[in-house]
């Protein structure tokens, strides 16, 4: 069995392994139009945020490909798919034949069509990355500005990283609220507010018309001042590839339940891939498709049935977990929330039947694990919906005052002393923790109770005070 | 009678106590575990099962006292016939973590030797074998702890991975009231509520969040470089696997809050000394090796193990579980914590033991798989089991139990009548911790000196006894008194990790115990054995990369909470001896199902309901307790009674063959 790989970005690379992970012996080629080891796209807007370096994002060692029998060409782009006769010929013109081939193409950055885009730079891959950390060195030492075009997740992210980098930085996004795809709209509104607070100037609403030397034009004629202009517009599947060996492409390339396309030896996974009339631009999906066709390849069985998307912004500072349909109205669902936007905190859960089906937490929250972990298991809901919200709510601690403690409480643990023994034992006679221990040895174990048993024999003797 | 200094029978911390008059216990103040004079209600009461008339006193041969010749000529006799029918491997010995150094030794010898068998294992591949794998992996050594527990107060901080100190050895905790202490646990425990911060994970995810927060140490910059130069090797793979596990990704997995994660990173990088120890809650998993790995991977980039103040440690549990595991119960050791497949061991072993080399069988194995194999085609045929109770404390226990009714020969050595004893063939009584003398090797690497307090009732023997006597039928001449074992035992392991040669009765009693290694009478032992170099060939410890995987049972639709399993304070392992003792019984009466109160509700118990929990092993019923410390989506059960274990999931570890105790997937229904 030949296996031929065409993308090693995250979802190339990782199939690769978990191929290879189920098959020691399956011969597997993997080629990549980038010239670099395959590297975590997720990371990237840390790399420019500088909270991590380039060389720490690397997925696999260059050594991994040898070491594990795979056959690897980096800077090697396809041009073309011999359907005929199964093989895959390169720009180079080498052929390279398969059994079975996997399209892991990805997706390129939208370059919106507006006089002078060529002066941006998109923020897309690891080289954007570096030209873009270049060129934000040069401005910040120069003492000039940035502008990012686009306000979804790599938009805020970008702005946030360079706002951190101590460049001033303007976003400016065309719909009426940042990230609205994930957000509702106090949500983006409150987000925004925190950007601010942080450096970030954001400008919602307007429509870039042109890229001059000096910033970025307005469609109303205004310029947003920048000398260093980011673009971050979404990305664009790659199906040029699929479309041209005559394979189903839609927005991206038609895939069923194994991750085939409509020709059983050729299958997609990834951003360049539609599953049921969705294309995912998270990893999280991509990885889900990987293992699933990877157990497909070798012969097992699996099925993808998409998959529960949850946005998590990267960026200091900025705690956003955003899943599901948050935008659902008090009509359709039922709607918790809770906003105090002084703090920067926004909570949202969207309930349906008794289950979350979305959510919004903006502002650092001890809850999202455990909301994350509700809405991707579908499970059912407790009914004490502000417990979920504020964690900890419920178990706030018990008074110990010695007076309230009941009779029956536990005081030792490690030596089974309840508060009416010590009350027995100081009835007996003794007056301190010693004497205490002594007659029931509490306090003997772990130690943590002796303020607990001090507490109360110094109540007990208060008391006894005060009776005299 | 004058008082006699002892240890307690109980956990790893050995604490020191006296036994006086009227076999009144007294805590020690010379023995650093418990120097403060602690002792919980398990030690306390110790004392009790010495005469409150649970104790077997004569032989048993199916189910009627005999002499101790008839009981013995049968056994020897029964094994020999065996044996020859069925090959010297038709004979299995089960060992347990209780036992002293003596007895382990002893019963290794006894396998290899005087039954030529290699199928021989014990439970304390239940206790510590994966924290074992990971450092003999990193380090080149398995000891335990690898410093004096009295280095832990001066710390700043402690991070405690699945352990809860604070009900299975409370006086540790003493050592704990300096450093902030950060613990991961799926329950809020009596440990997690005494924590600074309390990491609260899914079950089964804890290797995923040693990832994410080795991730965060990599990308905050606070991996110790000088010393992840000076000291390791292998980090910069490491540094790449760890690409795939950036923090957002281990929140949704674990449920653990990314700010969680950091505050616990930076704590533990931010301050002069830490430590990062591991307990069962960690280990014992089909992945258990991996996520004490990725532990130590974390703390060697922090640079904490080796230097004085600061390192890495598994705490181990079993009262001798470390020296248990040093002397050859285990299924591929010989004594000296040396390879039993390292052709220098065994001609080192065989010279001591007067045998050639090659007569020293290989490899058997591993405890859950001699379990299973039990009474099968190619299958041990006859079981000699000591100081163990699987019946109640193995996984699958149910599948464990129809294994042991399949065999020919059951002979156990007991001193009550527990599970599985009542299932043998042959009962042989044998002394307890207080009537008898020998050598427990604490949870620090520390070996001790237990001391025959009392004298055993009429009709009682030891274990090593029974060995000999046993091996005196079929043709070999065994030591019985524990100083003479001992010194066979320290030539065995002279030369070996585990080396035991400097180590005598009277230095253990002159200087309070004695750290391994110990290679001459002269050495003053190794409190902390890294400090210089670690015990691989070149001296660095070892990045070892890995991967976090699912549980081998996930929750799903037919079984959709998980499972797991714990201690209680008032009870020891399978409950053999503390179920025995009325103060225990009343503290902790019986087993129980702890659950959230959500869950509770979703499924309409009540507190002090009898609740059903079944897994795709097997069904249990207990009394629900509800609680807000644990997670939504887990119930606990305690396994000191019979239940717990039947649900378990006999999953194993590939490198340690740890089964798989802390998480299976379970529906649970009140019981109508």
């Amino acid at each position: 069995m030949r296996l031929v790989v065409v993308g090693n970005g995250m979802a190339g690379s990782r199939l690769v392994s978990e191929v290879r992970t189920r098959d020691p012996h399956m011969k597997i080629t993997i080629l990549g139009a980038e010239t670099c080891q395959p590297y975590n796209r997720v990371l990237l807007s840390n790399v420019l945020a500088g909270s991590s370096r380039p060389e720490q994002v690397r997925l696999l060692d260059a050594s991994w490909y040898e070491s594990h029998d795979v056959t690897a060409a980096f800077g090697s782009t396809v041009a073309h798919i011999d359907r005929e006769t199964r093989h895959v010929v390169t720009e180079d013109g080498r052929r390279e034949p398969y059994d079975l081939l996997v399209l892991a193409t990805g997706s390129d950055a939208i370059v919106p069509p507006i006089p002078g885009v060529e002066r941006a730079i998109p923020f897309r891959t690891l080289d954007d990355c570096e030209r873009i950390m270049d060129s934000a060195d040069q401005a910040h030492a120069a003492g000039q500005r940035a502008v990012v075009i686009g306000g979804g997740l790599l938009g805020i992210e970008a702005a946030r990283g360079l706002a951190g980098r101590g460049l001033p930085v303007t976003l400016v996004h065309l719909a009426g609220h940042l990230m609205e795809r994930q957000l509702d709209v106090e949500a983006g509104e409150v987000l925004g507010e925190t950007l601010a607070g942080l450096g970030v100037d954001i400008r919602t609403g307007v429509s870039a018309a042109g890229v001059e030397a000096d910033g970025v034009r307005l469609t109303d004629g205004e310029l947003i001042e920048g000398d260093l202009v980011i673009l971050a517009c979404g990305v664009r599947p790659v199906t040029k590839l699929a479309a041209e060996a005559g394979l189903e492409v839609r927005r991206g390339v038609v895939v069923d339940d194994e991750l085939r396309t409509d020709d059983p030896s050729i299958f997609a996974i990834g951003e360049c891939a539609e599953h049921a009339g969705t294309v995912y631009g998270l990893v999280a999906p991509a990885w889900e498709q990987a293992t699933v066709a990877a157990d497909v390849i070798t012969g097992g069985k699996a099925l993808y049935r998409g998959s529960r998307l949850v946005t998590r912004l990267k960026a200091k500072s900025v705690e956003l977990a955003a899943m599901g349909e948050t935008q659902l109205g008090e009509e359709h669902a039922e709607v918790v929330r809770f906003s105090h936007r002084a703090r920067g905190t926004y909570r949202k859960l969207v309930i349906r039947d008794g289950r979350l089906v979305g959510a919004i937490l903006l502002g650092e929250s001890d809850a999202v694990g455990t909301l994350t972990q509700l809405f991707d298991r579908g499970g059912p809901l407790p009914g004490d919906r502000a417990g979920l919200l504020f964690p900890g709510l419920s178990s706030a601690p018990v008074a110990d005052s010695p007076t309230l403690i009941p009779d029956a409480a536990k005081i030792c643990q490690c030596n089974n002393v309840t508060k009416g023994q010590i009350r027995a034992c100081w009835e007996a006679g003794a007056r301190d923790v010693a004497g205490v221990a002594a007659a029931t040895r509490a306090t003997t174990g772990c130690g943590t109770c002796r303020d607990a048993v001090e507490g109360i024999v110094g109540w007990l003797c208060e008391q006894e005070g005060i009776s005299v | 009678m004058t008082a006699t200094k002892t240890h307690c029978p109980y956990c790893a911390l050995q604490c020191g106590m006296e036994i006086g008059p009227g076999l009144t216990i007294t805590p020690r103040t010379d023995i650093p575990a418990n120097a403060s004079g602690a002792l919980c209600q398990k030690g306390w009461t110790a004392g009790e099962l010495l005469t409150n008339g649970e104790r077997l006193t004569s032989p048993l041969l199916h189910g009627e006292p005999v002499e101790w010749d008839v009981a013995l000529d049968y056994v020897a006799s029964r094994l020999s016939a065996i044996r020859s029918e069925h090959g010297p491997d038709a004979v299995a010995v089960f060992g347990g973590g209780g036992l002293t150094n003596e007895k382990a030794y002893s019963l290794g010898k006894f396998a290899r030797v005087a039954l030529g068998t290699s199928q021989i294992d014990y439970n304390g591949r239940f206790c510590m074998s994966s924290a074992a794998a990971a450092s003999l992996k990193a380090f080149g050594m398995d000891r335990g702890m690898p410093f004096p527990i009295t280095d832990l107060a001066d710390a700043d901080v402690v991070l405690l991975a699945g352990g809860n100190v604070a009900e299975t050895m409370p006086p540790f905790v003493r050592h704990l009231t300096g450093p902030r202490m950060i613990v991961i646990d799926p329950r809020r425990t009596q440990t997690a509520k005494l924590a600074w911060l309390h990491l609260q994970p899914t079950p089964g995810t804890d290797l995923a969040l040693a990832l994410g927060m080795l991730h965060l140490a990599i990308a905050d910059e606070l991996v110790d470089e000088a010393y992840v130069a000076a000291r390791t090797t292998g980090f910069d793979e490491v540094r790449t696997s760890l690409a795939s596990w950036w923090p957002e990704r281990v929140e949704r997995i674990t449920g653990v809050p990314v700010h969680q994660m950091r505050q616990a990173v930076r704590a533990l990088a931010a301050v002069g000394k830490a430590y990062i120890l591991t307990g069962r809650g960690a280990e014992q998993h089909s992945k258990g090796t991996d996520t004490v790995s990725a532990f130590i991977n974390l703390a060697l980039a922090l640079g904490l193990p080796g230097v004085h103040g600061s390192g890495y440690g598994c705490v181990t549990g079993q009262g001798n579980g470390q020296g248990g595991r040093e002397h050859g119960q285990k299924a591929d050791q010989l004594p000296g914590y040396r390879k039993i497949d390292d052709p220098a061991a065994r001609e080192h072993v065989a010279g001591v033991w007067g045998v050639p080399a090659a007569d020293i069988p290989g490899p058997g194995r591993s405890a859950y798989e001699l379990l299973d194999a039990l009474g099968t085609p190619g299958g041990p045929r006859a079981l000699m089991l000591f100081g163990s109770n699987p019946i109640i404390s193995a996984p699958a226990a149910e599948h464990v139990a129809e294994r042991i009714a399949a065999l020919d020969l059951l002979v156990t050595c007991d001193f009550v009548m527990s599970e599985t004893a009542a299932l043998a063939d042959v009962v042989f009584p044998v002394t307890q911790w207080a009537e008898e003398s020998g050598t427990m090797t604490n949870l620090e690497g520390r070996v001790l000196l237990r001391r025959r307090a009392v004298a055993p009732p009429e009709g009682v023997r030891s274990d090593l006894d029974v060995i000999a006597a046993l091996s005196e039928r079929l043709g070999h001449h065994f030591e019985t008194e524990p100083v003479r074992v001992f010194d066979e035992l320290r030539r065995a392991s002279q030369g070996g990790p585990a080396d035991y040669s400097g180590i005598t009765y009277e230095r253990i009693a002159d200087e309070t115990g004695v750290f391994w290694p110990c290679p001459s009478t002269e050495h003053p032992g190794t409190p902390r054995p890294f400090l210089d170099s670690f015990a691989t060939p070149d001296g660095r410890a070892r990045f070892v990369p890995v991967q976090h995987r699912p549980p081998a049972e996930e929750i799903d639709a037919d079984y959709p909470v998980y499972l797991s399993t714990g201690r209680v304070l008032a009870h020891y392992q399978s409950g053999a001896q503390t179920r025995r003792i009325a103060a225990l019984v009343q503290a902790a009466p019986e087993p129980f199902v702890e659950l959230h109160p959500d869950l509770a509700e979703q499924l309409d118990i009540a507190p002090g309901d009898v609740v059903r929990v079944s897994s795709r092993r097997g069904e249990s019923k207990a009394v629900a307790r509800i609680s807000d410390a644990i997670r939504r989506d887990t119930v606990f059960m305690p396994f000191h009674w019979e239940g717990a274990n039947r649900l378990t999931n006999p999953a194993l570890d590939p490198t340690s063959r740890m089964p798989e105790f802390k998480i299976c997937a379970v529906r649970v229904e009140r019981d109508s």
